[in-house]
């Protein structure tokens, strides 16, 4: 019976990131339309798609004149690491069938982060469910707000939109900026990727970066300082 | 056609959700796929960061978008949140461009 307080925490701390969340899919839905999307097209990615980095990577790339399929390549490269948090979750969440199925789409980084930490099923499905919930309505709702206003107010430039997007990426970097392997990528893959921008087309620099990472992490072995490898 | 990239790409990602969910964990847990997967966003967002705001076209630039990232850098050392962050790059930027 001590249980009830338990699960009413992990409720109200899922609602506020899934709320906080939720939010800034208005800044989504305002690049989205300003980068040259319709408010359909806009809506659609954040129903379909569903996980905000990716989502802001492709309307990134069609915003800088690349193709929507550059934009389409770089956003599934970004989308590889829903894998690894569902790898983690279904022995944690433990549903078969359609469940999984359906569970599957609210796989992204918050709810991940909401409900990998918890001791038993119950408390990691509330945390998931609670928070993937939660961000999905939000997150649609404020797309088709921030779409709309921003195909509003016409040139997006006059208001720093532009800028207002690399604003955005370096906000969703940032916390992974953990350790200096991770800053020291960073630094490489923003070298690459302006090395190459003269001599290929737009959005391709992206994905030069990211197949010189895979490379680098395939062939080489600079990042073999892994401590859980390390031990035997 | 930009209809045709935008379902390829959701409901890739879609599949990419299901396939962590419903493989069995050992045959993708590795270590270098761990790695892997940890430091890609980081790469493909640094360059995308460097693309959108220090090029126009073909060519490198430095312009207003610059002082907008600036701005999100002190910004994020203070610990704003993300709203915050992303308006006040744009706010720099659009200032930067009436003044000049």
């Amino acid at each position: 019976m001590t249980r009830a307080p338990e699960q009413r925490s992990i409720v109200r701390d899922s609602l506020g990131v899934g709320i906080a969340t939720g939010l800034y899919g208005t800044s989504f839905g305002a690049l989205s339309v300003t980068s040259g999307l319709d408010v359909a097209q806009t809506c659609v990615l954040s129903l379909l798609m569903f996980t905000g980095a990716s989502q802001f990577a492709l309307v990134g790339v069609v915003a800088g004149g690349g193709s929507a399929f550059s934009g389409a390549a770089t956003a599934l490269l970004l989308g590889t690491r829903n894998t690894l948090y569902g790898l983690k979750l279904a022995p944690l969440l433990g549903w078969t069938g359609l469940r999984r199925a359906a569970a599957a789409h609210l796989v992204i980084d918050e709810s991940t982060a909401m409900s990998v930490t918890r001791e038993n099923r119950r408390d990691a499905r509330t945390g998931f469910l609670t928070t993937g919930l939660s961000v999905f309505v939000l997150w649609n709702a404020f797309t088709l707000a921030g779409a709309v206003a921003g195909s509003a107010i016409g040139d997006p430039r006059a208001y720093g939109l532009d800028a207002a997007v690399g604003g955005a990426f370096l906000a969703l970097l940032w916390p992974r900026l953990t350790s200096p392997v991770h800053r020291l990528v960073a630094l490489a893959a923003a070298a690459v990727a302006l090395g190459v921008v003269p001599l290929t087309a737009a959005g391709v620099p992206v994905l030069v970066a990211g197949g010189a990472l895979l490379a680098g992490v395939l062939g080489g072995r600079w990042l073999d300082h892994d401590p859980e490898e390390a031990s035997p | 056609m930009t209809w045709a990239a935008l379902i390829v790409a959701g409901v890739g990602c879609y599949l990419l959700k299901l396939a962590g969910m419903s493989v069995p964990q050992r045959v993708l847990d590795r270590p270098w796929m761990r790695r892997t997967a940890d430091v890609i966003p980081v790469a493909l967002l640094a360059a995308l960061i460097a693309v959108q705001v220090f090029t126009d076209g073909q060519t490198l630039t430095v312009d207003a978008r610059a002082a907008g990232l600036a701005t999100a850098v002190v910004l994020l050392v203070l610990r704003a949140p993300f709203l915050v962050v992303v308006f006040g790059a744009a706010v720099v930027a659009a200032l930067l461009r009436l003044a000049t």
